[in-house]
């Protein structure tokens, strides 16, 4: 029997334009559509696996708005068993530290020997929580591993280096971040939607989790100030050669006198 | 607060990547400003002239642990040895290399110290005191400034080649601080049971001047061999695409974008490649793009600073040629 938790965030969907708000002070949100982050369907979906194959509980943990509720039940849909939702607006403004702090706090109390959560959030890009959330709980961790096998209290995993990979070895319990090759995630099925429907979902605020003051704007070390459209690539040269030598010639003389590279 | 700026060395027994050279440089520019010093954080074996390297490039101090348990990187090693060196030696601020390991031990040490952090960076500046950070996010659909505060210790992890490498000066000397190494006496909760290398005949991906990346316009696994052919000429990587890496032509390893790696090489080249947003986030930070695809409604030619509208299976083979021989006459 495992317990396993996986960690999940609601993002807007990359697919959509997303536009800075005119005083730069973050995105414009009205009419957003918003999603389960694309590396935690990845980890959603790794924990179903594990379940699948050792038995036992996936119990989700999301930090947000109200509306995180939406990732928490897509989670459920695919096939988790518990879903936790931290919202509290005081949270606000809070850094990567301050949300693994919230994350700690909730897991501390669950049982657990696996804790997974995505490599990144594909909003803020930060690969921040996972590592920070495993320091917090004093537990080992591997980030962004494309491969997870269990026996007894150790895991085995891959991860990507720099031109090549390595394979750890990993005292159970530990944090684990996934990336997305580790994996082919499963659609929620309409039976998983509906019962995910009904499931309640348990909320805590800062102040039931006696986080008072600990997390949000005013305790975070990392703020972004400034948010907006990056600058516009000056519009090049578009030419459609008659031949394929025109065509590398073209490209030859470009390498030479712009790009000045030969 | 201290005044010293440091940059933690990416290296494999002892080979420094450029990626850390790139930033003792901007270690240096912030160091002086401060007056402080650059330091660089080295763990782990090092080589005869991985000093000399470190110094040459900016290094003022060179901050080292070795020994017991520091042979190969582990989180908690790494971790341990730079926060202890943070609180005995209490520098201004810390760059990090976004690599694997540098993107996996910064949040656990900025998590222990309570230090403030951002990643993705690149632009980094000093203002009054705190770093002050430029980092794209969602999708590269918006560009943030991002600054840190606290009176701790400030972590800035650095994407590669967003800041030149400084130019050598072989006859620099860099004193050196011997840090203490593996302090725990708790057994290691991690172990490393092997490396593999993915064999590549030139730069790695996000060192190289020159990236050559192929997408689903390539239509083959074999067809990568015409890029890996360019490549060689412009000594140059071969990147690509998600789907290629979907569909098992090449490693994950390769794929640039959102879900992949970001790259800012000085020229890159799309072979195939439509120039989804996904694909942008990736490398719209290269200094010059050439796109070739012969769909001319292509976004990717709404980024490309040359935009050749043909036939890749024509013009690759051909621009291969042309360059060898061009290489030849100068
Ligand atoms: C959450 C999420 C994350 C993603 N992350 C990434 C990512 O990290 N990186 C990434 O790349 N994508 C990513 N994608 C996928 C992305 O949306 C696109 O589907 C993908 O980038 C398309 O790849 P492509 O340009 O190679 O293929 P296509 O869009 O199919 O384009 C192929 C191009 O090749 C051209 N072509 C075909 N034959 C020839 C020929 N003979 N000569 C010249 N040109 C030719 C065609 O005109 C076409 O423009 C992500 C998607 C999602 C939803
Ligand atoms: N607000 C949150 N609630 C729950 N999990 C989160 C939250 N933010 C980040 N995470 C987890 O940490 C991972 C990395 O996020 P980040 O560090 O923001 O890039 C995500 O994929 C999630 O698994």
């Amino acid at each position: 029997m495992l317990n396993i938790v996986v960690c999940v965030k609601q993002v807007p969907d990359t697919e959509q334009a997303i536009r800075a708000k005119s005083d730069g002070s973050g995105i414009e949100e009205s009419g957003l559509n918003w999603i389960l982050n694309y590396y935690d369907e990845h980890a959603v979906e790794e924990a179903l696996r594990l379940k699948e194959k050792h038995g036992g509980t996936v119990t989700v943990v999301a930090v947000g708005p109200q509306r995180a509720t939406e990732a928490v039940r897509t989670a459920l849909a695919m096939g988790a068993d518990e879903g936790v939702l931290v919202t509290d607006p005081a949270i606000d403004g809070a850094d990567g530290i301050g949300v693994a702090r919230v994350l700690a706090k909730v897991i501390a109390d669950l049982p657990f020997e696996v804790i997974l959560a995505g490599r990144l959030a594909t909003d803020d890009n930060a690969a921040v929580v996972g590592a920070a959330l495993a320091e917090l709980l004093d537990l080992p961790q591997a980030t962004a591993i494309s491969k997870l096998a269990l026996d007894g209290r150790v895991a085995t995993v891959d991860r990507e280096l720099e031109g090549g990979s390595e394979t750890l070895e990993v005292d159970l319990p530990a944090v684990f971040t996934v990336e997305r090759v580790i994996n082919e995630p499963r659609y929620p099925t309409l039976p998983g939607i509906m019962k995910a429907k009904r499931k309640e979902i348990k909320t805590h605020t800062l102040e039931s989790l006696a986080l008072d003051g600990a997390v949000g704007a005013a305790a975070a070390r990392s703020r972004a100030v400034r948010f907006e459209a990056p600058p516009k690539r000056q519009a090049g040269q578009i030419m459609t050669p008659p031949t394929p030598e025109e065509a590398a010639s073209a490209i030859v003389a470009f390498l030479q006198n712009d790009a000045k590279v030969i | 607060m201290g005044k010293d700026v440091w940059v933690l060395v990416d290296h494999e027994a002892g080979a420094v990547r450029r990626i850390t050279l790139e930033l003792l440089g901007k270690a240096r520019e912030i160091a002086t400003a401060l007056g402080g010093r650059a330091g660089a954080v080295l763990i782990g074996p090092s080589r005869d002239d991985t000093n000399t390297k470190l110094a040459a490039h900016g290094a003022d101090v060179v901050l080292r642990a070795e020994g017991d348990g520091l042979g190969a990187y582990t989180t908690e090693a790494w971790t341990a040895v730079v926060s202890d060196a943070f609180r005995a030696h209490a520098p201004a601020a810390l760059l990090v290399p976004s690599t694997a390991w540098g993107r996996d031990c910064a949040p656990r040490i900025a998590a222990r110290l309570g230090a403030g952090i951002v990643t993705d960076v690149e632009d980094l500046a000093w203002e009054t005191d705190h770093l002050v950070a430029r980092r794209p996010m969602y999708t590269r659909k918006i560009l943030a400034t991002v600054a840190l505060s606290g009176d701790g210790p400030q972590i800035a992890v650095v994407l590669p080649k967003v800041f030149p490498l400084p130019d050598a000066a072989s006859d620099r000397v860099a004193e050196q601080v011997a840090l203490p190494g593996r302090t725990s006496d708790r057994e290691p909760r991690v172990r490393v049971l092997g490396r593999h290398e993915i064999k590549r005949e030139r730069a790695s991906l996000s060192e190289a001047d020159i990236v050559i990346s192929g997408g689903r316009g390539l239509r083959a696994p074999e067809n990568f061999a015409l890029l890996d052919g360019l490549a060689a000429t412009l000594n140059g990587a071969v990147g690509s695409s998600r789907p290629p890496v979907d569909s098992g032509w090449v490693p994950h390893e390769y794929e640039i974008g959102q879900t992949g790696k970001t790259v800012s090489p000085t020229v890159y080249v799309a072979v195939g490649i439509s120039g989804a947003p996904q694909h942008l986030a990736g490398m719209s930070g290269s200094k010059f793009i050439i796109a070739i695809n012969k769909d001319q409604n292509a976004p990717i030619f709404q980024v490309a600073s040359l935009g050749v509208v043909g036939d890749l299976f024509a013009i690759v083979p051909k621009l291969t040629d042309e360059i060898g021989k061009a290489k030849a006459a100068t």
